[in-house]
């Protein structure tokens, strides 16, 4: 299924970045704006070099307005523009939720399909890196509650730039979340002359095994990689598999695996109650559960503020060994 | 910026002014059927209406072209009606039928209708503002010479959105049009109470070109609209207008005892400042229309709304297999 890559590596800031150029390129309907993405390039400096090439018509440095961000991106979107945008931490998202819930998720269907909403607001997820409670939140499962969004999490340069593609080109309000702590990761990308995308609602299965299933988002996918690994030395062969996309999500694939191994652990980087790990178990609960030689297991953010502190806040997000016990536990139980 | 010369409503025809007669008439009749039918429970769930303030939306939208863009409120039929939406379309709307606008999905709160640029009622006070501004952002890099008019209550005034809209418009010089209607209450507070200052500063403050007309009556709203319409056509950025006006009845369908104005404040607007009078007046004084004439299309609107409603009545409700359609789009 993937393309062919040459060896060539990118990082996953240098993968984000062209998507939007290649997209931008395509389609002169796709326009960007946010708070420093021009000039500056973004303060994770994604969108480095975009106002050069594309010129200040269609990059804009906006006001630190978050509502506003997303809401003119609404009202440009159903008026003929694809505006992507960047809501500079995902803890933000909180000040543009009225009109990324109410406007966004529902224009489309309250005007009975008449208005289309195309646009994506990219924005950040994760903890790790030392920033205290308002910017390390991981909230991919407030906007995955609302009907109406799409919502992405690439784990890999590769998935990043087929996915945030897609999405450009979608007709609908997608949100993106990236991983702070995985812009400097590395993988193989195609050329960029080699046009390619990733479906929505396409799994992808990271490693195969047989005798536990970990299904992970985001970052926590080279968590559960690093796991396997070390499961693999112990004997036990773990399948990861990354749904990459919550909305809409390939359930298909995650019960396949998990009535193949019979066991199942959800790891994701958002709160454990009431979230996407929540979603994910009883998904596999009402649909593989007769499969399942022990109950589904969770291992999401501690339900906490993240703190500041490094020796606090190490406490806070699922690790390898987190995982890696859990897994023996599993199997042993 | 004053336009020099005549006002643009002077140099309006007694055509277009019966037409605009006949506009808020019909916004008029409406309404009040409206109120009926909900009496008469046939139109579920909430519904505001704006009696008694239809000189406003007809006198702003004849400035407009169909292809410019507004967005509406939850008090929004009268927005949607003088852009242009088909009374039937609007009814089979109220009545949750298929047939409707938004198929039955939208409802009074939320009739939206690409043909006439209403890019949407909304429900959240406030909530359009930014898609006003982006829209008119749109039209701006698209360069196909839109305007859009943002029509707001003055309960948005105290939205924070609304003060980021307006910053965006005025360092990008954006065609958008705020058109706040203060109708002196914030659903059932009145709105000096709750709101500082003088309204009109908030938009100078920010650099906007600000006017403030009598929202009673048409030809003053008209001619700031065509002001801020030449003014957003031209390149100079965005309008602010503060409309003075006043809603007749309550806040919703449940505000029935009004405990918060008097009877006497209300009989004095409706007496002296009602802008279907005042242009009638008008139209007999200075044009010398018969008021048969103007009768007549009184009772030309109500047989229509009539049978508008007869057909809206008739028409179809969405199916079970409309519920999950139009969640995402294609």
């Amino acid at each position: 299924m993937s393309m062919q890559t040459n060896g060539r590596e990118i990082t996953m800031s240098e993968a984000i970045n062209e998507a939007i150029r290649e997209e931008m390129g395509r389609d002169e309907n796709v326009v960007l704006w946010g708070e420093d993405v021009g000039a500056a390039g973004g303060v994770f400096k994604v969108t480095k070099g975009i106002l050069d090439r594309f010129g200040p018509e269609r990059v804009f440095d906006t006001p630190i307005s978050e509502a506003g961000i997303v809401g003119l991106a609404v009202g440009a979107a159903m008026t003929g523009l694809r505006p992507v945008v960047e809501v500079m931490f995902g803890d933000f998202l909180t000040l543009a939720m009225d009109q990324l819930v109410n406007q966004a998720a529902k224009i489309h269907y309250m005007s009975g399909g008449t208005f289309r909403v195309p646009m994506v607001v990219r924005t950040t997820l994760g903890a790790g890196r030392r920033t205290a409670a308002q910017h390390s939140q991981s909230l991919h499962a407030w906007v995955a509650h609302i009907p109406g969004l799409k919502v992405v999490l690439p784990s890999s340069p590769y998935d990043a730039k087929g996915l945030l593609k897609t999405a450009i080109r979608d007709n609908n309000p997608v949100v993106f979340f990236e991983d702070k702590i995985s812009y400097q990761r590395k993988g193989p990308v195609p050329d960029p002359d080699q046009d390619y995308t990733i479906s929505f609602g396409q799994a992808d299965v990271k490693r195969e095994g047989s005798d536990l299933t970990i299904i992970a988002t985001s970052s926590m996918v080279h968590m559960a990689l690093t796991a396997a690994s070390k499961l693999s030395e112990d004997g036990i062969q773990a399948e990861v598999i990354d749904p990459r996309t919550l909305v809409p999500l390939d359930s298909q694939t995650l019960i396949d695996s998990v009535k193949k191994t019979s066991r199942c652990i959800v790891v994701d980087q958002g709160y454990q109650s009431f979230g996407v790990t929540a979603e994910i178990a009883a998904l596999v609960a009402e649909q593989a559960f007769y499969a399942l030689d022990v109950p589904v297991r969770r291992l999401g953010a501690v339900d906490v503020p993240i703190p500041f502190s490094p020796s606090l806040e190490d406490l806070t997000i699922p690790t390898v060994e987190s995982i890696v016990v859990l897994a023996h536990e599993m199997v042993a139980g | 910026m004053k336009t020099k010369g005549p006002k643009p409503s002077a140099e309006i025809g007694v055509e277009k002014l019966t037409d605009m007669y006949s506009q808020m008439v019909t916004i008029r009749l409406f309404e009040e059927r409206v109120v009926e039918l909900y009496r008469r429970a046939q139109i579920p769930g909430i519904a505001h209406v704006s009696i008694g303030q239809e000189a406003v939306p007809v006198g702003i939208c004849n400035a407009l072209r169909t292809n410019d863009y507004i967005t509406s409120t939850h008090r929004g039929h009268a927005h949607c009606l003088a852009k242009g939406a088909d009374i039937t379309q609007m009814f089979a709307e109220l009545f949750g039928k298929v047939t409707g606008y938004c198929r039955g999905k939208g409802g009074s709160m939320h009739i939206a209708n690409p043909a006439t640029g209403n890019l949407g009622a909304n429900a959240i006070v406030g909530g359009s503002i930014p898609i006003a501004t982006g829209a008119a952002l749109s039209a701006k890099l698209r360069k196909t010479n839109q305007v859009a008019v943002c029509f707001f209550g003055d309960g948005a005034l105290n939205q924070g959105v609304l003060l980021e809209s307006m910053n965006f418009a005025s360092i990008w010089r954006l065609p958008v049009i705020y058109v706040c209607e203060n109708n002196q209450y914030g659903e059932y507070t009145p709105t000096k109470r709750v709101t500082a200052g003088d309204i009109e500063m908030r938009g100078k403050a920010l650099d906007i070109r600000t006017a403030v007309a009598d929202g009673m009556d048409v030809l003053a709203v008209y001619d700031a609209a065509c002001e801020a319409v030449d003014h957003a056509k031209s390149g100079k950025g965005p309008s602010f207008l503060v409309m003075e006006t006043y809603r007749f009845i309550g806040h919703g369908m449940s505000d029935v005892d009004r405990a918060y104005r008097t009877r006497e404040e209300e009989q004095e607007w409706q007496r002296a400042r009602d802008p279907i009078d005042r242009l009638r007046t008008t139209l007999i004084e200075e044009w010398r229309l018969k008021q048969s004439a103007l009768d007549a299309i009184s009772s030309g609107v109500a047989k229509q709304i009539d049978i508008s409603v007869e057909a809206a009545q008739k028409a179809p409700l969405p199916a079970a297999e409309e519920l999950m359609k139009h969640v995402y789009a294609d």
